[in-house]
Parts: structure tokens; sequence; C-alpha cells
């Protein structure tokens, strides 16, 4: 009965917390296929599940292994500290336990580096420090590596994953859109080239300021992309939402990224776009 | 006169009565002429452009606008933006600039609208490119928080050399409800988190988020607006004719120093 099909479904959990490859233990599950898998089997697999083919989240320096050439990286020297402008009680105490536990300083690093021998500027984030989410540091880092690559005339790459602006730090988290979007009309303006990767999950800030201004943006296979949550968009509507709502397939086919790219291919894609964005090369002339 | 809570500036701000954009647009501008739709998709009617004077000065007007009726909110989508509306904003930034005219925008919203269509359409990117766009304008800008100013959406139009509040507005990363959810894991904390989040206009002028707090004195209705409209004419002018001693690229590089410098 038409009823029937019109009746609101009960709303899905979202049970995606435990995606992250967290770097203890031998063994991880697949969170898709529920497989227990050797770690190491994954890892030789660029994260990817080796039985049904789901894309794990990653700690930056393993994609810094797959995206850089070896030895070439060479992170900024800036030490901007975590402020805490909204006085959280927890969240100094949040963030320490997090740098212990991910040997990460923030959610996002940044450098120069140099992709089969082409030198770029390259942001990574890392789902696992506070989601990927964007305060103080991530904004300012972003923001100092566009006007490095603005000062030393190479591309940008970021590889976005991020919930959003992060909460901790209130209106001053939602600044950095507003910086690193500015930052980004500089780029543009000194005729670079910037190449945004999206990969599972960004949403909300992250997506609304420097991951949807790429000259060219990438996706990896099925990442979840959006502005806002499928949660908060259920609640709105009252209703469920279509099959493959937000994937990074959704997203091409609405015309919002140029190029589904699999992780295999994606070091690769990066250079041969950054050799046909080469100005001085063309011979048009 | 007894000092509200952060919570109680939240129910002023969301106040169904409280003025909108037009009301201030009307008082403000003479001859304001609306102008619509986006170009490519339609007139979302969540925000409304168009062209005001104030004496001999022109103006561009991008306003975030409620509805002042049910009918009215309805449609205007209660005042949440789709993509639409934000195309709309970038095309008349960009007209601002060809005919040399300061921008002055009102941010009054709950929020850019999550929906399927919204998501459908891009609405990251058009918020995104809507401060891409602002950031680059080489006239002066102005933004006016007169109610509620939340998240993204509220962003959107608020990259502007200058930001001006309303003494009983709010601006904030989210709703108080939103950011307890998510932070907390629990909605009913929301008064507390108004409290915590810093989203009053004495806070974000503490933050140096704003540079100027509006006052909203106690008294009789229509005056109270008539005695705000008028400030706001007179600041307008006043920053305005300051601004006019700068080239366009100080003007432009003032909007990217004063975002740059929040840490």
């Amino acid at each position: 009965m038409i009823v029937d099909k019109i009746k609101k479904r009960e709303i899905p959990q979202n049970n995606k917390s435990s995606k992250i490859d967290i770097p203890v233990g031998k063994w991880i599950k697949c969170d898709k296929c529920k497989e227990i898998l050797y770690k190491d089997k994954v890892r030789e697999n660029l994260n990817i599940c080796p039985n049904c083919g789901n894309y794990f989240r990653m700690h930056i320096n393993r994609r810094l292994e797959m995206i850089i050439d070896d030895g070439t990286y060479k992170k900024f020297n800036i030490d901007i500290e975590t402020t805490n402008p909204l006085e959280l009680e927890d969240y100094p105490k949040k963030l320490k336990s997090l740098r212990e536990k991910t040997k990460l300083e923030e959610a996002v690093a940044c450098g120069t580096g140099k992709i089969k021998g082409e030198e770029v500027v390259i942001c990574i984030m890392d789902s696992g420090f506070l989601m990927g989410s964007m305060g103080v540091v991530v904004g300012e880092k972003i923001t100092y590596a566009i006007e490095q690559a603005i000062d030393k005339k190479l591309p940008l790459i970021i590889f976005s994953v991020s919930g959003g602006a992060r909460m901790q730090e209130g209106i001053i988290s939602l600044m950095q859109m507003a910086k690193t979007t500015a930052a980004l009309t500089k780029l543009d303006e000194a005729g670079l080239l910037y190449i945004s990767v999206l990969t599972d999950p960004t949403y909300g800030g992250v997506t609304a300021s420097f991951a949807s201004l790429g000259d060219i943006i990438l996706a990896e296979p099925k990442a979840m992309i959006g502005f806002a949550g499928q949660r908060v968009i259920e609640q709105t509507i009252g209703e469920s939402l279509p099959e493959g709502f937000q994937t990074a397939e959704f997203l091409l086919e609405h015309g919002f990224i140029d190029k589904i790219v699999e992780r295999k291919d994606l070091k690769d894609t990066i250079y041969d776009l950054i050799l046909m964005s080469k100005r001085d090369v063309s011979v048009w002339t | 006169m007894k000092i509200k809570t952060a919570w109680e500036k939240v129910e002023i701000a969301r106040n169904p009565k409280r003025k909108t954009s037009l009301d201030y647009i009307e008082e403000i501008f003479d001859n304001f002429i609306e102008l619509h739709g986006d170009r490519t998709f339609k007139d979302d009617k969540a925000i409304v452009c168009g062209l005001g004077k104030i004496g001999n000065q022109n103006y561009t007007i991008i306003a975030e606008q409620k509805g002042r009726t049910t009918k009215e909110n309805i449609e205007r989508n209660f005042g949440m933006p789709n993509p639409e509306s934000y195309r709309k904003a970038i095309r008349f930034m960009k007209q601002a600039e060809k005919f040399n005219r300061p921008v002055i925008t009102f941010i009054d919203t709950k929020g850019a609208y999550p929906g399927i269509g919204a998501e459908e359409r891009g609405q990251g990117e058009a918020i995104a490119k809507s401060m891409f766009e602002m950031a680059k304008l080489k006239v002066p800008v102005i933004a006016i928080v007169i109610g509620e100013g939340s998240s993204g959406g509220a962003l959107a139009i608020g990259v502007a050399n200058k930001v001006f509040m309303l003494e009983n507005a709010i601006y904030s990363i989210l709703s108080p409800e939103g950011y307890s959810s998510i932070l907390w894991k629990d909605s009913s904390r929301y008064k507390e988190a108004a409290e915590k989040m810093k989203l009053t206009a004495k806070d974000l002028y503490d933050l140096n988020i704003i540079e100027k707090i509006i006052k909203e004195p106690e008294g009789e209705e229509q005056e109270v607006f008539e005695i705000i409209a008028n400030e706001l004419k007179k600041q307008i002018k006043k920053t305005i004719s300051q601004m006019k001693k700068l080239s366009k690229e100080q003007i432009c590089e003032d909007r990217y120093q004063k975002f740059r410098n929040i840490k």
C-alpha cells in the first residue's frame, strides 16, 4: 500500500565511529563486512578492506607515505598552541590525551613535499583527532600553508576529512571558514593550482569553505560528503534519506566534484593534473 | 536595567515579533528596489537583495529575511537559505563591485537549510563561494547581525570590513540546542550551552569578531525600532565615509586582515 511506502522509516543509527585505524593490536574489524582482518594485510592493500573493498580512514603518516615521495616531506615549522576560548574545563585534558593516543599534534599536518618529483604544498587532515574538526590551529595551519604556496609559487593539495568547525572553540572556529577562504582568493589571484581531495567523511564548515573551493575537486569512492549531517536533515524534513545520498558518487552526479579516484591512482592522477596545469609549458602561442 | 542572561538574549533574538531585515531596510534606505533571482535556478526568498540610497550614496543590500507572518515564513523558509539564496547574493556582490556600490548585509538566520534539495544543489559550495566572492570585493562591506546569526549560513554573508551587532542579537557556531547535543550528547542542556558559547554581542566584541554593538534601549516597540534604525543609518554613513579614504586594494586588504587575525 502507498501509505506503507510513505510511512516514516526509523532513522538509522550512525555506526561509523569505529572506522579509524587505531595503531594498536594486530587485528582490525571492517565495519562494513564485519570481517576480522590482519592489520598488515589491510596496510598492504592501501588501508582498503581486502574482503569487501571498504575504504578505511587513514592516519596522516600513512597518507603521506602514499602521496609524497619518500624523504621529501618537510613539515612547516609553525607551532600554534590550541587555545580554549570558551574556557571549557575538559577541553585541554582531552587534547592532551588525544595527542598521546594519536601521536598527532592536531587534526591537520602541513608542509612541502614532492609528488613524483613535483614540489607541492600539502595539507592532510586526520579524523582521529576530534573528527578532523577545524578550530584555530587547523584554520591557522591551512591559511599558513596557502600563504606558503603563494610565496613559493607551488601547487596546493589538501586532503580533507572533517566533521566541520570545532564545537569546543565556538565562534572562533566558525571564523576559520572565512579566514581559509579569504586566503584562497589570494592563491587564485596568483594563478596557482589548488587540488582539493575529499575523503570520508567531509562535512559542515570544511565542506562550506576550503574543501569546496579547489580548481579541481577529487574524492575517494563512496566517501560521505555534505554540508548538513544526515541526522539533522532527517529530523528537519521528517523522512528518511534516499539511497546513496551524500556519497562521492552522488556529488559527482550533481556536478560538485570533478572526479572520483581510487586510492591506488590518487598519486598518479594528482601528478598528471599538476603537469597539465602548468602555465609556462603550454605551447599554443 | 536587569542584565540579561545569554539564554534570555537567544529568546529575544528569536522572538517572531522581532523586527526583520526588511523592516530595517525600509527604514534606513531611501528608494529601496528589491531585485530577484540567481539566474540559474530560482528566486529563493530567504535572502532578499536590492539597491537603496542614503543621501547621494548608493548601496547594494543583501539580507536574510524571516517571515513576519506564518504565510510569509513559509514563503521564506523561516529565513533558512537554500543554495540559490547564496548564489543570488553572489550575483549582487559582483554587481556591487561593477557599479562601485558599498555592500550592506543583514544577518538573521537559524542557519542554511538542511534539506535534500539543498545538498543536491551544493549548499556547502554555495556558502564557500559566497564567502570567497565577498572576501575579494573591492568595495566596503558592512554586515549587521540583527537577530540570530547561526553557523555557516550566517557567515556566508558575513565576510565584512566591519560587523555591527544589535545588543540582543546572537552570533554563534551553531544553535545552543545543537551545540549541547553535539558536545554533551544532551540537547536538554541548551541553556547552559548558551551561557558557555560566547554568543552575545558583548562576548563577540571582546573576542574582536565584531566592531560595534548597537544599543537596544527599553521602551515602546516602534520608538525603540526607530532609535535602532537611526543609529544604524548613522553608523553606516560614518563607516563608509571613513572608508572613502582607502584605495580599493586597501579596502580588500583591510577585510582580509580582519579575518586573518582571528586566532
